[in-house]
């Protein structure tokens, strides 16, 4: 049995292409995470290419019976249970209507809807890249940026406080308003 | 308790204002947009229970209306998964049957007693068909 995972550019390819389906993004999410795999297929093909023109199978909440079983090619065991299939199913044991049931699909239900831990690798890779970010805005402060204008020093910003309350700028509403005059200090 | 096909929309209680794709499958479309005639529920439940008890059914077209009536906003009615299992026997695919259960559980969504209705509608042609729901075979836990 071969069993071949499709790389991430195959799945989106196939994501892209399906057609006549709604594509809801809790579906597309679902999807890309089992993939279309191509599990037990007769053909056996070197390149990593898949063959659209073959029908495919899929693991989708939304569309519960895909165009091709999930194996195709089945061994006498099964083969002999196919057969027992198409009598009466009162017949069948539990262990057997599970391994049909396995035969046709892949993920059940609750399989495809488990949720998965790729939260903690895309807040991980968020943080990695903020603390590049800050790494990269800390050198470019210490090695890029040219000196502070000295408009900004200790002595000329206090010297700038004072004309702009002795100017009284916006003494109703805003900088001034907020100084007491009669007191010298800050309301 | 449940009159019609039960709508999982918020908007639930409005029965007949929706607009949606109604797929009879090889056919054409017909879209229900306003100023068409309205179908009503007992005749959508009618044209599906009529489509899956087609005799001669072939897997395709179990497929096609499987996933068609799962794309709609509703959880189909006790009749036409009823329709719809039987046809998995004539096509002697018990997986599916087994799939399609599972299935509307997952349409159901927020709403746990919808499926238990269901099985409990269906026990007769889940027992006379011998289909085991995906609880007796231990398939709804992980």
């Amino acid at each position: 049995m071969v069993v071949r995972v499709l790389n991430l550019n195959q799945m989106l390819r196939l994501t892209a292409g399906r057609v006549g389906c709604l594509l809801s993004r809790r579906a597309v999410v679902g999807m890309t995470n089992s993939g279309a795999r191509m599990s037990s297929h007769s053909h056996h093909e070197v390149s990593d290419q898949v063959d659209m023109s073959q029908p495919m199978y899929w693991d989708r909440l939304d569309t519960p019976l895909p165009d091709r079983a999930w194996i195709d090619v089945l061994d006498s065991k099964d083969k002999s249970l196919k057969q027992k299939e198409k009598g009466p199913w009162t017949a069948l044991s539990k262990e057997e209507k599970i391994a049909l049931y396995r035969l046709k699909f892949n993920h059940t239900y609750p399989e495809m809807k488990k949720p998965s831990h790729e939260w903690k690798t895309v807040i991980g890779g968020m943080f990695i890249f903020f603390g590049i970010t800050g790494l990269v805005v800390f050198w470019q402060g210490h090695y890029v940026y040219p000196p502070q204008p000295h408009t900004f020093g200790e002595e000329w910003q206090a010297k700038q406080i004072q004309r702009m309350l002795d100017m009284r700028v916006n003494p109703i509403e805003g900088f001034s308003a907020k100084w007491d005059y009669k007191n010298k200090q800050w309301k | 308790m449940f009159r019609a096909a039960v709508r999982l929309s918020v908007s639930g209680a409005r029965s007949l204002t929706w607009t949606r794709l109604g797929c009879t499958a090889p056919l054409a479309q017909r879209c229900y947009s306003h100023g068409g005639k309205q179908e009503t529920d007992d005749e959508f439940d009618a044209r599906w229970v009529n489509y899956f008890n087609k005799a001669d059914i072939d897997a395709w077209e179990l497929r096609k209306g499987m996933n068609t009536l799962i794309g709609y906003d509703l959880v189909p009615e006790p009749k036409i998964l009823d329709a719809a299992l039987r046809a998995c026997r004539r096509l002697d695919d018990l997986a599916s049957a087994i799939r399609i259960l599972e299935a509307v559980k997952d349409k159901s969504g927020p709403h746990k007693d919808i499926y238990p209705y269901l099985i409990q509608e269906l026990r007769p042609t889940v027992d006379e068909l011998g289909i085991s729901t995906p609880e007796e075979l231990g398939m709804d836990k992980l």
